[in-house]
Parts: C-alpha cells; sequence; structure tokens
C-alpha cells in the first residue's frame, strides 16, 4: 500500500444529501418479505383455515391468519438441552450467583439478526375471496357449469336486424339517411328523404343462461349429531357456499334444520339450533322442496342441496324419503350428502347413504362425502367440486 | 434519551472541527487515509446498518433485520451513532438528528476506527485483497445483481442468493481470495521426490505446460485427484468453481457474497479492539481539542461515557459485555502500563483472539466486572444464569468462544463423487455438539438448488449418533 500521495486529499463533510430521503431499500425487502409469506400461507392455506375461526364471523369478509418472519436458515449448532450454554456478561455479580431474565426476550443481539427470526409474530390479512381463489387453484378445482341452456333460461331483449316498420322510439336514424343516401346515388333527382328509407331497429326475445343460484343446506340436528359433526358440516357448508359464490355472482342460500319435523332458519341461527327427537329426513327434504317450488323457480336458478347427517333414519320413513330425493334429483343441478358417520367403518352403510349411492348408480347428479375431521373436509369439497364439473360437462 | 436534538445541529461547526481534529489526530501518531463524512437522516442510517453496507444487493432476509431494527428503533431501544466504512477514502456517516456534540464525538471515533482499518494487518490485508472502494464495488454488485433479476426472474435469483448469503460465514480467510483451482491429476511420487518442491510463482510456472508432457505421458501420469484434495472450509469458493452445472450469473452471485463477507470479517474480528481503540480515541481527541467550546465538550463527554457504560443505566449486571466498554478499558491500561509506542504496535499486529489472550488478565477482568456464566433449566423450566468461578482462562475462551470461525459452525466439503455429488461434513467433534437438524435441512436444500446433483451432510444428533442428511 503506497498511498502517501492520496494521503494528502482533505477529508470532506457532506451534510446535505437530501436525496437519501428516498432510500428505502429496507421496506422492498421487507415487502418482498411478506409476499413470500402470503406465498407460503397460500400453499398451507387448506390446512390453517380448515379451523373454524373463518366461520366465526361469516360476514366479515377477512381473515386474519397470525404468522411469523420467515427464517434464513443458516448453519447453527443445536440448542443444549440440559445444561452448558456459555455466555460472558458483565455487572455485578459473584461466581455461584444464578440470574434470571427479568423481562424475557429483552433486546438480544440487535443487527446480528436472522436466527433471532420467530420471536415476534404478525397478523395478515387475506380477503375470503382470495382464499377462495387460491384453495381453488391449489386443489386444482374446476369451474362450476351453469345448467345447459335449454334447461335454464332467463330472457333477454337483443337487438336483431332492422324493419322498415316500427315506432317512432326504434328509429335508427344514421341507417336511415344510409338508405337515402344510397337511393339517392342512383335517382337522377331524388327527393331527400322518403318512407322507403326509415329503418327501424328489431327486438327479439333471446333465452339466456341464468346465472342465480339457490343453495339449500340441510342439516340433521337429532341428539346423535352432536357439537363436532356439527362443526364439520358446518365447515363443509361454508367452504361449499363459497365455492358457489366464487361461481355465480349471486347465490340465495336456504338453512334448514329438521328432526322428525323441519325448519327454516337464518344463518345465524342455523348452527346454534339444536333438538330432540326422532330423525325424519323427509321432513327436511320436504320442506326444502317446498321452498324451491315456491321461491326458486328452477327455470330460473341453479339449485343445489347439501344434506349433512350422520346417515340415521328412521326405517318407516325410507320410502318417503326415497320418493323426495329423486323428486328433488330431477330439479337440483347437484345434491350432496355429507355423512359424519358416527362408526367410521360404516360409512356410506347408513341408511340415508345407502339411498343417496341408489340415486348415484341410477345417474342422478347425487354425490356423497364422508367427513370424520377437519382433514377430510377439503377432500370432500374437491370431490363435490369435481364430480359437480363432470355432472353438467 | 438525554440526547434529543434540542439544538439544531450546526453543520457550519461540524465542518469546521473535523480537519482540526485531523490534524489533532495526526500530531498524536494516528495513521489513516481521508474520510469522506456524510450526514444522513436515521432512516438511511438504519438501512446502512441492516445491510452492512449502503448499497446492498436486495434479499428479503434483509427486509425481516429491518423490521427489528426499526421496531427497537421505535421503540427507543436502539441509536445507532455512526458508520465506518474502511477504505481509500474511508466513508463514514453520521446522523442528521444526533447533537452537535454527539457529532463531533462520533466524528473523532472514525479517526480512530480509520487509523486501525489503515494500520491493522489483518484489515490491511483483507483490504488490500477486496479493493479500498467497497461502497462503491458492493453497489456495482447490487446493480448486477439487480440485472440478473431482470432476466432469469425474481425466483431463480433468490434461490441462489438463499444459498450464498446462507453461507455467508463459511469462508476459509486462511487463503487469499483469488485460489488456483485444485490440481486434476495427482502429482507423480518420484517426481515429486527427485526435485526439491517450488512453492508460490516458481512452482506453477517455473515449467510450461506441455514441458513435462512428454515424461508424463509415458510413465500414465498420476490418477484423478480427488476434489477437493483436503477438508475445504470455504464453500462459497467451493460451490461457485466446482458446482457442476452453475451458469456464469450465479458463480459472480456466490462471488459477491464471498468477496463482501471477507470484506466483513476484520470488522468481525477485531471489534473488541476496534470499537476499544476509536473509544479511546475519540475520548483523548476531544480531551486534547482545546477549540472546542467547553459546554459542547461537557455533553460530548457524557455521550461518551453512555457509549462505553458496561451496561444498561438501570440495571446492575447483564447477560452481555460491551466491547466499547471492554475494549475501552483495555487500552486505557495498556497505554498506561506500557505506554502509546506499545499501544500502536499492537493495533498493528493483534486481533481480538490474541488481544483478549494476551492483554486481558485477572486483574483487569475482576475490574471490568466480566464474568462467564452457563445457562440451566430452574424449576419450573425457566432459564437460569449460574455465574461461574472466576478462571481467567475460561473467561477469554468464553469471551472468543462466538467469534471461532467467523461465529459459524464447522462445516467443509469432505468429497465430490464422480457423479458430481456432494458431502459436506460438519466438524462435530471441534465443535462439541451436532448441527440443528431441521435448520441443516433447509441449509442443504438451499444448497441443493444450486448444486443439482445430490448433496448430502453428515453431523451428530443429541444423542451424538452420526446422522446423514441428503437432498436430491
Amino acid at each position: 500500500m503506497s498511498d502517501t500521495g492520496e494521503t494528502r486529499t482533505p477529508s470532506r463533510m457532506a451534510t446535505d444529501n437530501r436525496w437519501y430521503d428516498l432510500f428505502s431499500r429496507g421496506s422492498r425487502d421487507w415487502l418482498r418479505h411478506n409476499e413470500k409469506v402470503r406465498e407460503t400461507v397460500k400453499e398451507e392455506l387448506p390446512n390453517l383455515i380448515s379451523g373454524s375461526d373463518v366461520l366465526s364471523r361469516p360476514s366479515d369478509r377477512t381473515v386474519q391468519v397470525p404468522v411469523r418472519f420467515l427464517e434464513h436458515y443458516r448453519f447453527r449448532l443445536r440448542d443444549e438441552q440440559q445444561e452448558g450454554e456459555a455466555g460472558v456478561g458483565q455487572g455485578d455479580g459473584q461466581p455461584g450467583d444464578v440470574l434470571r431474565r427479568a423481562q424475557p426476550g429483552d433486546g438480544e443481539g440487535g443487527s446480528e439478526g436472522g436466527s433471532g427470526g420467530g420471536e415476534l409474530k404478525f397478523v395478515l390479512e387475506l380477503k375470503v375471496d382470495d382464499i377462495v381463489d387460491w384453495i381453488w387453484e391449489e386443489l386444482e378445482l374446476p369451474d362450476l357449469q351453469p345448467k345447459a341452456t335449454d334447461a335454464l333460461t332467463d330472457e333477454d331483449l337483443i337487438q336483431e336486424g332492422w324493419d322498415k316498420r316500427g315506432p317512432r322510439a326504434r328509429l335508427d336514424r344514421r341507417r336511415t339517411v344510409k338508405e337515402a343516401i344510397k337511393r339517392r346515388s342512383v335517382q337522377e333527382e331524388g327527393t331527400a328523404f322518403s318512407n322507403e328509407d326509415l329503418r327501424f331497429r328489431q327486438l327479439a326475445r333471446r333465452k339466456r343462461p341464468a346465472t342465480n343460484a339457490v343453495v339449500a343446506f340441510l342439516l340433521d340436528v337429532s341428539a346423535s349429531m352432536d357439537e363436532t359433526r356439527r362443526k364439520l358440516a358446518k365447515s363443509f357448508f361454508f367452504w361449499a357456499m363459497q365455492g358457489l359464490r366464487r361461481q355465480y355472482g349471486d347465490v340465495e342460500a336456504v338453512f334448514v334444520a329438521h328432526t322428525n319435523q323441519a325448519w327454516e332458519f337464518s344463518e345465524e341461527e342455523f348452527f346454534q339450533a339444536s333438538a330432540t327427537g326422532g330423525t325424519v329426513a323427509s321432513s327436511g327434504l320436504r320442506l326444502v322442496r317446498d321452498i324451491f317450488n315456491d321461491r326458486y323457480d328452477p327455470g330460473q336458478y341453479n339449485q343445489y342441496l347439501f344434506y349433512a347427517s350422520d346417515g340415521d333414519n328412521f326405517g318407516d320413513d325410507r320410502r318417503s324419503a326415497e320418493a323426495l330425493l329423486a323428486e328433488l334429483g330431477e330439479m337440483v343441478n347437484f345434491m350432496g350428502f355429507v355423512e359424519t358417520p358416527q362408526n367410521p367403518l360404516e360409512a356410506a352403510k347408513s341408511e340415508m347413504g345407502r339411498l343417496f349411492k341408489a340415486l348415484e348408480v341410477r345417474d342422478y347428479p347425487v354425490g356423497s362425502f364422508t367427513v370424520h375431521e377437519e382433514g377430510d373436509i377439503w377432500d370432500a369439497i374437491r370431490e363435490f367440486f369435481r364430480q359437480q364439473a363432470q355432472e353438467a360437462a | 434519551m438525554p440526547f434529543g436534538p434540542k439544538t439544531p445541529m450546526s453543520n457550519a461547526e461540524l465542518a469546521e472541527y473535523t480537519p482540526k481534529l485531523e490534524d489533532l489526530a495526526r500530531s498524536q501518531g494516528l495513521d489513516f487515509y481521508p474520510v469522506d463524512f456524510e450526514v444522513v437522516p436515521p432512516s438511511f442510517m438504519m438501512e446502512v446498518a441492516v445491510y452492512g453496507l449502503p448499497v446492498r444487493m436486495p434479499h428479503w432476509s434483509f427486509g425481516v433485520r429491518y423490521i427489528y431494527q426499526y421496531i427497537q428503533h421505535r421503540m427507543g431501544g436502539s441509536r445507532i451513532f455512526e458508520v465506518v466504512f474502511p477504505g481509500n477514502p474511508n466513508r463514514a456517516y453520521l446522523v442528521n438528528n444526533n447533537s452537535l456534540a454527539e457529532n463531533t464525538l462520533v466524528t473523532a471515533h472514525v479517526l480512530g476506527h480509520a487509523d486501525f482499518s489503515k494500520n491493522n494487518e489483518l484489515f490491511a490485508r483483507m483490504q488490500s485483497q477486496v479493493g479500498f472502494h467497497i461502497v462503491e464495488q458492493a453497489a456495482e454488485r447490487a446493480h448486477r445483481i439487480e440485472e440478473a433479476i431482470a432476466e432469469q426472474g425474481q425466483q431463480r435469483v433468490e434461490a441462489v442468493l438463499d444459498a450464498a448469503l446462507a453461507l455467508e460465514q463459511n469462508i476459509d480467510v486462511n487463503f487469499g481470495i483469488n485460489r488456483p483451482a485444485f490440481p486434476e491429476r495427482l502429482e507423480r511420487r518420484g517426481a515429486r521426490d527427485e526435485r526439491p518442491r517450488e512453492g508460490g510463482f516458481r512452482g506453477r510456472f517455473g515449467q510450461l505446460p506441455g514441458e513435462e508432457g512428454a515424461e508424463h505421458a509415458g510413465s500414465g501420469g498420476g490418477g484423478r485427484a480427488p476434489i477437493p484434495p483436503r477438508p475445504e472450509y470455504d464453500l462459497l469458493w467451493f460451490i461457485a468453481h466446482y458446482a457442476p452445472d452453475l451458469e456464469g450469473w450465479e458463480q459472480d452471485i456466490f462471488l459477491s457474497v464471498r468477496e463482501e463477507s471477507y470484506y466483513f470479517y476484520p470488522v468481525f474480528a477485531c471489534q473488541i479492539m476496534n470499537e476499544g481503540w476509536a473509544s479511546y480515541w475519540h475520548a483523548r481527541l476531544l480531551r486534547e481539542a482545546d477549540f472546542l467550546p467547553q459546554q459542547l465538550y461537557l455533553d460530548a463527554i457524557k455521550a461518551h461515557s453512555d457509549v462505553v457504560r458496561p451496561h444498561a443505566g438501570e440495571q446492575s449486571v447483564a447477560l452481555s459485555m460491551n466491547p466499547y466498554h471492554v475494549g475501552f478499558q483495555m487500552w486505557e491500561r495498556i497505554i498506561a502500563d506500557h505506554g502509546l509506542e506499545t499501544a500502536l504496535r499492537l493495533r498493528s499486529e493483534e486481533d481480538d483472539f490474541s488481544f483478549v489472550r494476551n492483554w486481558l488478565d485477572e486483574a483487569l477482568a475482576e475490574e471490568l466486572q466480566l464474568f462467564a456464566y452457563t445457562t440451566r433449566k430452574g424449576r419450573g423450566g425457566e432459564e437460569q444464569y449460574v455465574i461461574q468461578d472466576r478462571d481467567i482462562h475460561a473467561l477469554r475462551e468464553a469471551m472468543l468462544h462466538p467469534k471461532f470461525n467467523y461465529g459459524a459452525p464447522r462445516v467443509y466439503v469432505a468429497e465430490m463423487g464422480a457423479d458430481g455429488s456432494l458431502r459436506i461434513q460438519h466438524d462435530y467433534e471441534t465443535d462439541g455438539r451436532g448441527l440443528d437438524l431441521e435448520r441443516a435441512h433447509k441449509v442443504l436444500e438451499y444448497i441443493h438448488r444450486v448444486w443439482r446433483r445430490p448433496v448430502q451432510l453428515v453431523t451428530v444428533d443429541g444423542k451424538g449418533k452420526e446422522r446423514t442428511l441428503e437432498r436430491g
């Protein structure tokens, strides 16, 4: 190093570099970190939110997910389990003294960071709609198909061609002038306009596929449906609803609970409802059918029905239930049976399970899903949407 | 904080004091390259502290550190007075909301650092290797990485940075920054015995390639040499040069991280000495600067005692030591007992390892109330810290322990297979215990993404049983 010549250069003191205020590489990298967290959360989403925090306030369209900072991993020795993490301290202490931390987690190693990650948490707010989109990508779920056009229609008036007669309000001036110019170009001394030139817009009635949807959630609330089973049903219903909402601009939901009778509830009351009494599925099915017929014209609405129960039904009710299911099967886009069985081994062998299976065999748009625990819900949801897409195809 | 921006700092005065402080420093025997001082807003300072350099490569992990720093800053927990980057010129940053007294103190402090980095042998060796314009060089590298992001996409560049930055400490400073590749063929036994071994330049170029060729070809030459021929601790270098399918821009990133790591090493390995030296000199220069107003001197000295106190004011004991305090006291003692000449020699020759082992004696350790402790779990599962006997050897080793091997576990490349596979070995006997397996797995994953062939890591688990982690 022979820089003696340069050392004579005087030092500089620059005191106003306003542009430094514009620096924010820290926040740029912080945003990148958050983006990565979102990606991670996205991958883990089905696990993270199968819990029902999301469901407790369905009116909020956002979910808050607590997340940890990502750690940039480095080689590190394992933490000593028992004894012997050594260090050097300073201050008033004698050999043998035992010290404790006054405030836990208080300011160790500032900028030598990375290793300290995971102590602070922050909350990521996610939109339910985004979550649903992510899940759809993640589970590779197909988009739903509305019913084929001939079955289900709204009417629209659309413009279609021109006519020489019509109400004045539909006179197409531009078109009329065009006709006049055409005529005059071949006539020696034509009048400015003649009745022949007039053109009126023609309207036609056209049918278009309906994008309205109604989904009925039918829940068995008899005593055998305990808290856990209802929660499972609720989770399934919630995500099925989100999926339908993603497809149809406008989904209406109908909530029906039944024992040996059936009642319609508001969404809030629905999951609280509990009752004693036997299980007569036909009571619920009948109420759903009536509601569909009264309020949701099959010509106007894509109809869905989900029925959640533990599968039991009174033997005497078999015939009515079977008939009603067949009737509903003719009407709806899809009918799903969510079974939360009492005995895991008896899934789909239950009374209701068999009825649904029988319809499925006869090519009705029907599916059954067995749900034992939260994790099964995603399989069920995936199954439902796949099946639904196939039915419609 | 006792030193708010009560009186707006007068930059004119600071600019006036600086050359006078420099003259004073030179007259006392300090020797340094010029310093480019800049007064910057605290937000900028915070970023410099986080990135280690004013402009550095982008990576999400800096974002995490940034938020920690930001929160600490907001809670009033940490204040950064000054950052200086050694070079020619040095570059120093002061904060614009510190008082004039504080910034005058900091200016003197920076001159101490500037002297240290020019004269300390470790600093000088590293500086001559990485160049004297680290700020510009790092900015240039950051720029190249930005370009790589534009060309290769964020994901790919990030994967390379994930790996390279994770291995930041895994270099081997015993070798120069530019190293020749390993020999590909084994030396022939006979040839080696006949001639005296010649090292360095002559050894490599004394004979032109091909001169020996015929002889070698006749005897079939040596076999394929093992790569690496001996344990290789510089993982960044090894991966940069031997990863089977590494592309040019990826190698560039690895070498960039490695170069910055060489640059940071002396700061890390001389922290106690260097901070102590700068603190000693800011105190001394201010004491002798008769051109400073009396009140400013008093305010500055108050700031000084805040910097070099052993632990936070309201506490009587801390579970860490303040290198400013320990270093400052050690230099004071050395200069009092052995004179300035000796001190100037020591600042050139030593690093923290030799400095602490040679110059921290029992009496001083007791005076500084230094103690070694170990942890144990209390009955309620809470962490307890048990103060150990005042054995000076144990204390020194406990102080230096976090500094060995750049503060990282000792991990080396043991073998590269003919199929390009990589075996990394953890030197668990030296480190005394195995790696944290979960983290090791993740790091191995980072490495695998750039190595692109099977990678293995050997360490031990909690029971001392050998474990081999694998990827690919």
